[in-house]
């Protein structure tokens, strides 16, 4: 027996050499080979190797075909007249392709110019490669991860700006800058930031008028941004003017000049203000009072401060880095009830970036980019399936046109290049659609999804285009590569000489899958969709353990709140009113820490600060006691407070009435209260949370007035408490929500999750559908004759629809047995594992929407067979 | 010029070429250099100055019929042409000419 060389490395030189010389080297090598043998099949094995190695010469390795794709240039009208020839003898499936590319790609377009979007952010500073900002970790002797926090102290910008190399600028800034301004009879309350004059070294924000270098320098001048310049001012100059404001007072500051007019923070600034505080108003303030300085110049007021640097040119960011680094461990060793440690971020990491605490503005994790991401290719991938599954379902229809193409000279990669151009032709026409649809979604995204405060428009930019086709082109290949290469793989000889011999039903197995696949999705998304509805509804309809119907929260925003309230208690809507000083059960937290006898035992609890009314008003359930005897006056000591159970067995009272009449010490040195009332636990934190040990304390921080309401003209009533609060309080908007509203809006996320997963799922379904569609019909046209005799022979219409239906809804049953325990798993364990009060999912919310597709895949398939199975068998066996 | 003059191993080959006659294709013109000058050559070396000449115009090739030997593929067989034939013939001539000028004393007592 003659032994060969292995094919594999023969394949090697088939591959690089030229033809022309190819079968002279084979032939060389083979004799070698021969002789090679009696030294050992794998020593010739490897002589052979080496030889084909060394035989790689210039003169050996083929050209380039340039020619060949020359060609394929020059046919690109002849296959753009095929494409657009084809496309339209099969309306149905080029409109099947077309849709479910488009419906897809819409979303593709969303995040496209969403990413592009987040990703421009801050690009527009100068210095934006050198710009860094002092991030912190603040670990407390109790918590034991720390913070990260994007905040850092007023202390560090200073060290960090006496003499350290590596740092060119540095501005330091603190949030938490509201002003009311007066001119005349205009006032306008503005939020913003305190900069030091070193603000417009740093960034490149514009001003328009005013020195950049000296307008945040002295004390009590502040920048006010264009679009406040034109409320307040009209076209007149301000800069120079002095207004009285209000809302800083603590500061000394009553007194504003305006140093200078900057132009409004862009879109996509990570910071955005209306006002900036020249920082020296602060430090004036600071350095008059011994007792006021903490804020200033403590080494742990982490809270408030932002630091933002340049790095020198030439320098690394590590060198500021590495002082950072020994100014934590040199001031660490001062104290030891925390640690901190610093670390610098670049201003274009900022958004999207880090999970931080205390941004100055709005923010974006890459884990949601991801998320997103992740979740428009599923989409993608579920539409491009459709392609691929009917165009290589029809594959036959082309393979007369690929054996013809081949026998006059086409190579296998001109076929293939054909496909594909035509799967990319198809895409860019979706692309088009996808625009349209997009326009119509995008409103619903921003208000949706995006933080209220965001500022994302997702606008067009011209570089978008440039996305938008490169992504078609990436689609329109992805989804065009499978069948392109099926076709490309024909035989002439064979597709030609018989064409009924030629396999019809290939890549049956692949088909099945991807329609598997889609289904899945698809059942998997309806699911999702179905779980967080319910979750949605479940925690707006959570009984809390009081009643917030028909109650109005008014949000204060003075120290009236006696004068208000008696005025709205003269309403005969208003039937009682009570003040709180933040409305529990919609995220906010009030914090507080109480001892009992022990002195070292104290014992974090969520508080709220009320009134006497306040229990009734919500009808709290007490177990022992009652509310407050009566009501403190302004800036009288507190006295009294309400527990809930939860806090009476931590203290270890047995009986409810056994607490009534002692007394919880407050943080450290704050005032004893006597607990004068014990009431039911009630779900005072979201309902994602456990409910903690809880207190009413009888303080008079109160910030909100609650209305308990009964009328039936609420726009009238709204009109009446509005214009009693105007004479009140002439300079903020009047703010009120029914306490439900707020509940809802607490849980805005839910709604944004069920709201996103539900089009997806709609967009999943829809898509597999129309492949459904589209394979029913393929399927039914091929299998015409076969229906048509089995007729004759006798078959019912029963029989030939099961008969044609049988094989998809069995895909369907395959889609379900994956979709339902792995959706199950995923809800169950994952995404409602950390939920403390969730539903329990059964049946209905798993099979609801499963059934749903069912119905709806019966029906798509149905109609199809259905039609066919009616179909008379004359009309189709006449012409045979 | 390029073309008119040959190299040393270049001439080799042409004359084992020649001297082969209708049997000379790549291996056995391996095989013939080795068995005449014992130098032993790579496939490699050979093809490529084969490839060489050719473009040269000095041999000319053809292919022969399919062979077992080969796994079934066809021998490529080479023939001087005359170009090539004429540049031996001239390589000879000056070789001669310069033996003819030397004195017989330079190889006395070898």
């Amino acid at each position: 027996m003659e032994q060969n060389p292995p094919k594999w490395l023969s394949r090697i030189l088939q591959w690089y050499c030229r033809p022309e010389i190819l079968e002279d080297l084979q032939g060389d090598l083979f004799e070698y080979y021969q002789r090679n043998l009696n030294r050992g099949k794998r020593m010739a094995d490897l002589i052979y190797l080496v030889d084909i190695i060394k035989f790689c010469r210039i003169y050996t390795i083929r050209k380039p075909k340039l020619i060949g794709q020359m060609n394929f240039f020059s046919m690109f009208r002849n296959y753009f007249l095929t494409s657009v020839r084809s496309m339209s003898r099969s309306k149905l499936f080029t409109s099947i392709n077309i849709v479910g590319l488009a419906i897809s790609m819409s979303v593709g377009i969303l995040m496209i110019t969403y990413i592009s979007e987040v990703l421009s952010f801050d690009t527009f500073h100068e210095k934006k490669d050198r710009i860094y900002r002092v991030l912190t970790n603040y670990q407390g002797v109790n918590n034991d991860e720390g913070f990260d926090l994007a905040s850092t102290s007023i202390f560090i910008g200073n060290k960090l700006k006496d003499d350290y190399t590596g740092v060119e600028n540095l501005v330091i800034l603190r949030r938490n800058l509201s002003l009311d301004l007066t001119h005349g009879d205009h006032v306008i309350s503005a939020q913003g930031l305190w900069a030091t004059e070193e603000f417009f070294k740093v960034f490149s924000f514009d001003l328009i008028s005013g020195d950049p270098v000296t307008a945040l320098s002295e004390p009590n001048s502040i920048i006010i941004t264009e679009s406040v310049a034109k409320k307040m001012f009209k076209d007149q100059n301000p800069v120079g003017l002095t207004l009285e404001v209000a809302g800083q007072e603590r500061y000394n500051f009553t007194n504003a000049k305006i140093s200078g007019v900057v132009k409004d923070p862009p879109g996509n600034s990570h910071m955005d203000f209306e006002i900036l505080g020249s920082f020296s108003t602060l430090e004036k303030y600071a350095t008059g009072l011994e007792e006021e300085q903490h804020f200033y110049n403590s080494y742990n007021s982490v809270w408030m401060n932002y630091v933002y640097l340049v790095v020198t040119e030439g320098h690394e960011a590590l060198t500021v880095q590495g002082h950072l680094d020994q100014i934590a461990s040199e001031e660490g060793e001062n104290y030891d009830r925390f640690a901190i440690k610093y670390e610098l971020e670049n201003i274009k990491d900022i958004m999207p970036g880090r999970d931080l605490s205390n941004q100055i503005g709005q923010s974006m994790e890459w884990e949601m980019i991801y998320i997103f991401v992740a979740l428009t290719l599923v989409v993608i991938i579920s539409a491009g399936f459709n392609y691929t599954n009917l165009s290589i379902a029809r594959s036959l229809r082309r393979a007369r046109e690929v054996g013809i193409r081949k026998i006059v000279g086409a190579g296998k990669w001109h076929v293939f290049g054909q496909f594909i151009f035509e799967a990319i032709l198809i895409s860019l026409i979706a692309l088009v659609i996808a625009y349209g649809v997009f326009t119509l979604i995008k409103p619903e995204f921003i208000d949706l999804i995006l933080d209220q405060q965001s500022s994302i428009q997702l606008d067009f930019q011209w570089v978008h285009l440039v996305y938008f086709v490169v992504f078609a082109v990436l689609v329109g290949f992805t989804a065009g590569f499978l069948p392109s290469l099926v076709l490309s793989k024909l035989k002439a000889i064979s597709v030609l000489k018989d064409a009924g011999k030629f396999k019809l039903l290939r890549g049956v197995n692949l088909r099945r899958v991807l329609i598997i696949v889609q289904f899945t999705l698809s059942m998997g998304f309806i699911i999702a969709a179905t779980i967080s509805y319910r979750q949605y509804e479940y925690a707006l309809n959570f009984d809390l353990g009081f009643k917030t119907d028909n109650i109005l929260n008014v949000q204060l925003k003075g120290e009236y709140d006696e004068l208000l309230m008696n005025k709205y208690a003269q309403l005969p809507e208003v039937q009682q009113i009570s003040r709180s000083g933040m409305v529990p059960s919609t995220g906010e937290v009030w914090g507080e820490t109480v001892k009992y006898k022990d002195p070292f035992d104290s014992v974090d609890i969520h508080i709220n600060n009320v009134d006497k009314a306040y229990l009734e008003v919500h009808d709290f359930e007490f177990l022992a006691g009652g509310t407050f005897p009566f009501d403190i006056k302004k800036d009288e000591e507190p006295q009294f407070m309400i527990i809930n159970e939860h806090l009476l067995n931590r203290f270890g009272f047995s009986n409810p009435n056994d607490a009534i009449g002692e007394s919880l010490k407050l943080s450290d040195g704050g005032n004893s209260l006597k607990i004068v009332g014990v009431v039911k636990d009630f779900q005072h934190l979201k309902i994602t949370d456990e409910l903690q040990s809880f207190a009413f304390i009888q303080d008079d921080y109160l910030r909100v007035l609650n209305l308990q309401v009964n009328t039936s003209d609420l726009v009238g009533l709204m009109n009446k408490l509005e214009t009693i609060w105007r004479e009140v309080d002439s300079v903020h908007p009047f703010e009120a929500k029914f306490y439900n509203d707020q509940i809802q809006e607490a849980y805005q996320e839910y709604n944004a999750y069920y709201k996103v997963i539900g089009f997806l799922a709609f967009l999943t379904i829809s898509i597999a559908a129309l492949g459904l569609l589209g394979m029913a019909v393929f399927t039914t046209e091929t299998r015409l004759k076969e229906i048509s005799i089995r007729k004759v022979m006798g078959a019912s219409e029963r029989n030939l629809v099961l008969l044609l239906s049988r094989g998809f809804l069995l895909m369907m049953v395959v889609s379900a047995v994956i979709a339902i325990p792995i959706t199950y798993y995923l809800f169950d364990s994952v995404v409602l594992a950390g939920v403390a009060n969730r539903i329990t999912f059964g049946a209905v919310e798993l099979f609801l929407g499963v059934i749903l597709i069912f119905i709806l895949g019966a029906i798509t398939i149905g109609w199809q067979t259905f039609k066919a199975a009616r179909a008379n068998p004359a009309d189709l066996l006449r012409n045979e | 010029m390029k073309g008119t003059n040959i190299g040393e191993f270049e001439e080799i080959v042409l004359l084992t070429i020649a001297s082969l006659m209708d049997e000379a294709y790549s291996v056995n013109i391996v095989d013939e250099i080795k068995r005449v000058t014992g130098r032993s050559t790579k496939l490699g070396v050979v093809h490529a100055v084969l490839n060489r000449l050719e473009e040269k115009g000095m041999i000319s090739s053809e292919l022969g019929e399919p062979t077992k030997e080969r796994g079934g593929r066809r021998k490529r067989f080479f023939s001087v042409s005359n170009a090539g034939k004429k540049s031996l013939l001239k390589t000879r001539e000056q070789r001669n000419q310069l033996w003819d000028s030397i004195p017989d004393i330079v190889f006395k007592g070898i």
